[in-house]
């Protein structure tokens, strides 16, 4: 039989290897799942794994990595500083919406003029959309001790109809024949979010998403706010014996989390996305919260797990055009790898004995 | 030795690219489709259209699809994709791919794009959709006849032009032929999602519906009036499986005849950026058979209405018509312009609620 | 603007329909929770119980059998996470998430093949005798199965909670599962045994609305529907009745939105969709005023270390 005991300290040595681990376990057995939808295995692998990064238009792929892997890293970053707290925020699909609601309302207001100064407001706007849109479970929470999991969860929903009835009404593009969906904010000057470096993917949403790692990996290391973050996801009551008061620490990260959650919607409104349409939220809310665990919270494994599911959600184009690969296989794959990934966790924590099983 | 690499790699590209200018390779055409091909519904008859050019030109074609692709920026990488791997003919099959395809157009000087139900174009991008609404004044004059409870329900997707001329030119139809009958408008906000449609569906039979419309994608409302014994009318695709007793009749949207002479277009070299807007007449819009519950009296009546449209004898939209808060629209005899039409954003007179905006 | 033509007793017949696969995953859930596991699965789990009843009910021809095939479905997904967090460990919240991600994405692979086909369909309860009762006959005795089953599962939850023996060791498990453990009782496999019983039923409420609402198979047609499930066990204090009340309310409002629109009220759509939604956020605000209901071990890892 064989028993767990727990480790005194997380092993380092299994925190950095298992995410390797997980991966090639995933890549087993995605392809066995493969196998068995009748798709050669290790074609569709290779279209997922290597093809983007190596592959014929590698070039164009690599790219779209970046700009994918932007508003999922800077949307983990947030999510991750909340987590560590033990505060769910559940809703930042919802808060990214928010952001791009109110973001690109200050850009649509502001045309036809041109100026310096309008995409600036629109990123404060965008911030300001995603954290007003955090507090609601934050007070809440505060106040009735509600469960800040369902009520940001139910703020999704809200939020999706909030931009189809933006999409219909108040931000529709007067030039659009009637058709739902704001003006296309790409070809406005001032609003525009494009590459800062031509045929890199980069733009200013990803140069956020890299400065959120930064700025993350310096506060939880160094600040004393960053302490008490990760003293109150530990241990609660020690947190409140050493001065921290809990609403505080509640409302800061819901609303870090909103307000970055918010920047990259209104990064991606003003970018690869162009303008408010109904289905303009595409679950990177969701994704993140994957990216934050498979990054283990922390913000260099965050970038490095944003990377990677930017590299899945390609490479899964690419195997859907070429291989006839339905999109929802990724999903799949994504399921399975963050499954390996808490499986394997298990021995970063405890260690695995071998027990003689007591005859009475 | 890397300089040797590349120089040999030059010349075969060079050897390559010399021979594929001799061998006649099949022209590779693409398509977009916003939902899956089994909705059987408007990305069901995309990928009829595009088996209609196979079967039409054999090997001079070889044809792909990726099914299933968001509006936004997905779509964009997809279409690059496509457009990156060699195919010269793209077909994107829903409105919200309009920006995409041209960001992807501008980039891609060479590659030909149809953009379905749009209206913007550039020198690689054409337009195309078909008048429904010349189908629905058929089937707005059938609900009109087979109505009992003069209640007609209508599930609408979203409140654009051409939902809206859907509604209207049904409403007049039926009016034309049954002064008392009423429309009852459901807004569901999706294209497809059949467990909101069938809901739709049963609020609309319980308020006294007995003939219901849909202006949304999946079989599920025919299922409903199947399974309650009242008539409806198949969306895009015949849908006949879903509702041998309930269904009247359907519109049928026939892409193929139209993406067979575009890629003829491309392989000739006439291809130029057009706008196509047809409809009963060149076969874009097909009325599917009549039920045999229909009299047949009220099937020629239907078939006579039909053939008119053809012909150019009738319009859906002739005047005198009101806007819905009385204003004067249409004097008589008029008929409505295009330009109004795609832009049609009010209910006709006798409509009762209001559009969402 | 013909209120009249809304007709209460279709209305409440309707939304009882509408209520039942939400009601369905939520009991299950509420079992979970009781013995102090929080499964935010319940959206995968429903989605590959609608993929595994519908397929299998083509495949045989029956749907009884294609009902047996959603729970096993259900419960199979939810064997996942219980082996995951009893066995490994892990996160609950993120074990139940990436649970809804892959229920997602291999409901959808399985469920290519099978769009747009036609299922068997259900019998419906149809006594015409019983059914011309006024008000009660259309109300209570017109559903088909799925609608009774979901009702007899409350029933019998609430029994075997707050009667049995076995509830009741269940409750203690999830009120204290150190204390628990220290009396004998065997933790790990109580607490795996509920997860099996909130797979099943979730598996049930996703096949209900594959093979009984629309009936059809399409990818994603839980619509967020597991996480209203999640919701409503909050609302009703973790009691079983009060899950039923939370269930139609939710149902209700969601049918009332159609029927208003279909009369010609005047209220934006984007509002009457939204209100369900902000509803159960005024719900949960009231209720968490009453936490005393909380399983207390809700959501710890429970690790036996001796």
């Amino acid at each position: 039989m064989f028993q767990l005991e727990k480790r005194p300290q997380p092993s380092r040595f299994w925190i950095g290897v298992t995410p390797i681990l997980a991966v090639i376990a995933t890549m087993i057995a995605g392809g066995a799942l493969f196998w068995a939808l009748g798709k050669d295995p290790l074609a569709s692998i290779r279209m997922i794994f290597y093809d983007p990064i190596f592959g014929e238009f590698a070039f164009y792929y690599r790219s779209q990595i970046l700009t994918k892997a932007g508003p999922l890293i800077l949307i983990a970053i947030g999510l991750s500083v909340g987590f560590r707290a033990g505060i769910w925020n559940i809703g930042a699909e919802g808060q990214y919406i928010m952001g791009a609601i109110f973001g690109a309302a200050v850009g649509l207001a502001a045309f036809p003029v041109e100026g310096w100064y309008i995409f600036p407001a629109m990123v404060v706007a965008g911030a300001l959309g995603g954290w007003v849109w955090a507090m609601i479970p934050a007070i809440l929470k505060n106040r009735f001790g509600t469960n800040e999991i369902l009520v940001s969860l139910m703020l999704v929903y809200v939020a999706q109809h909030v931009l189809s009835s933006a999409s219909l009404g108040l931000l529709k593009n007067p030039e659009g024949y009637g058709f739902p969906g704001s003006r296309n904010l790409q070809q406005y000057e001032s609003a525009a979010n494009l590459e800062l470096f031509a045929g890199t993917g980069i733009h200013w949403g990803v140069m956020a998403a890299l400065m959120a790692v930064i700025a993350a990996y310096v506060f939880m290391t160094r600040h004393i706010l960053g302490f008490q973050v990760k003293l109150t996801g530990q241990s609660p009551r020690a947190a409140m014996f050493g001065g921290v008061i809990p609403a505080r620490i509640v409302v800061f990260c819901l609303g870090l989390s909103g307000a970055l959650a918010g920047l990259a919607g209104l990064f991606e409104v003003s970018g690869p996305a162009g303008q408010i349409t109904i289905d303009f939220a595409s679950g990177y809310g969701f994704t993140a919260i994957i990216v934050a665990f498979l990054g283990r919270l922390h913000p260099i494994g965050i970038l490095l797990a944003g990377l990677l599911m930017a590299l899945t959600y390609i490479g899964g184009n690419v195997a859907e055009q070429q291989a006839g690969l339905p999109s929802a296989a990724i999903q799949a794959f994504q399921g399975m790898l963050l499954f390996f990934l808490l499986a394997l966790d298990v021995l970063s924590n405890f260690r695995l004995r071998r027990t003689k099983r007591e005859r009475a | 030795m890397k300089f040797l690499k590349t120089l040999a790699a030059g010349v075969a590209l060079a050897a390559g690219l010399a021979t594929t200018a001799f061998a006649a390779d099949p022209l590779k055409v693409g398509f977009i489709y916003v939902g899956p091909v089994g909705d059987l519904g408007w990305s069901y008859e995309h990928d009829q259209g595009r088996l209609a050019v196979e079967e039409a030109l054999g090997d001079k074609v070889e044809t792909s699809y990726v099914e299933s692709v968001p509006e936004g920026a997905d779509a964009e990488r997809v279409i690059t994709q496509m457009a990156l791997s060699g195919h010269k003919l793209i077909f994107t099959t829903s409105f919200g791919y309009m920006d995409p395809t041209l960001n992807v157009a501008a980039k891609f000087p060479d590659v030909k794009f149809e953009h379905a139900t749009g209206y913007k174009r550039s020198d690689n991008v054409s337009t195309y959709s078909g008048r429904f609404y010349e189908g629905r004044t058929v089937l707005g004059h059938l609900a009109g006849h087979m109505t009992e409870t003069n209640t007609i329900g209508y599930i609408a997707s979203f409140p654009i032009p051409e939902v809206v001329r859907g509604i209207n030119s049904a409403y007049l139809a039926a009016k034309a032929v049954n002064p008392d009958v009423k429309f009852k408008i459901i807004w569901v906000f999706t294209w497809f999602d059949p467990g909101k449609e069938a809901d739709a569906a049963n609020a609309l039979i319980e308020q006294g519906a007995d003939v219901i419309m849909q202006h949304t994608d999946s079989p599920a409302a025919m299922t409903i009036a199947e399974e309650k014994g009242i008539f409806a009318f198949g969306q895009a695709s015949d849908m006949k499986q879903f509702g041998p007793n309930a269904r009247l009749s359907s519109i049928i949207d026939n892409w193929g005849p139209y993406y067979v002479a575009r890629a003829k277009a491309v392989l000739d070299g006439t291809w130029t950026s057009q706008d196509t807007w047809d409809g009963i007449a060149p076969g874009m819009t097909k009325i599917g058979e009549f039920s045999d519950k229909i009299p047949a009296e009220v099937r020629a009546s239907a078939q006579k209405i039909a053939d008119d449209i053809a012909a150019g004898n009738m319009h859906s939209f002739t005047g005198p018509i009101n806007k819905q808060d009385g204003s004067a629209w249409l004097a008589a005899g008029e008929t409505a312009d295009d330009g109004t039409l795609l832009g049609m954003n009010f209910y006709v007179e006798g409509i009762e609620g209001d559009l969402p905006q | 603007m013909d209120f009249s033509a809304i007709n209460p007793v279709s209305l409440i017949a309707t939304l009882i329909i509408a209520s039942t696969p939400i009601l369905l995953a939520a009991i299950g859930e509420l079992v979970v929770e009781k013995s102090g596991v929080l499964n935010l699965g319940v959206e995968g789990m429903m989605i590959v119980g609608a993929i595994t009843g519908f397929a299998i009910s083509v495949e045989t021809g029956s749907p009884w059998l294609g009902l047996v095939a959603a729970a096993a479905g259900g419960a199979g997904m939810a064997l996942i996470f219980g082996i995951l967090t009893q066995y490994f460990l892990s996160n609950q919240v993120a074990t139940g998430l990436a649970l809804t991600l892959f229920g997602l994405g291999l409901s959808a692979l399985i469920g290519q093949s099978y769009t747009g086909i036609k299922p068997p369909a259900f019998p419906k309860l149809d006594i015409p005798e019983l059914t011309a009762i006024p008000y009660v006959g259309k109300i209570l005795l017109n559903h088909d199965f799925l609608v009774y089953l979901s009702i007899a599962l409350v029933l019998g939850v609430w029994w075997f909670l707050n009667y049995s023996r076995r509830g009741l060791t269940l409750r203690a498990v999830g009120e204290n599962h150190e204390a628990a453990h220290a009396l004998g009782y065997h933790v790990t496999r109580i607490r795996l045994g509920a997860i099996l019983f909130g797979g099943a039923c979730g598996g049930l409420g996703g096949a209900y609305l594959s093979l009984v609402r629309v009936p059809q198979w399409t990818e994603g047609m839980t619509a967020g529907a597991g996480w209203i499930a999640l919701a409503l066990v909050v609302f009703a204090s973790w009691k079983p009745w009060r899950l039923i009340l939370g269930a139609y309310l939710f149902g209700g409002v969601s049918i009332l939105q159609l029927n208003l629109q279909a009369v010609g009220v005047n209220i934006p759509v984007a509002y009457l969709s939204m209100a369900p939604y902000i509803v159960t956020i005024l719900v949960l605000v009231i209720m968490s005023g009453d936490r005393t209901n909380a399983p207390a071990s809700l959501g710890r890892i429970f690790h036996a270390s001796h």
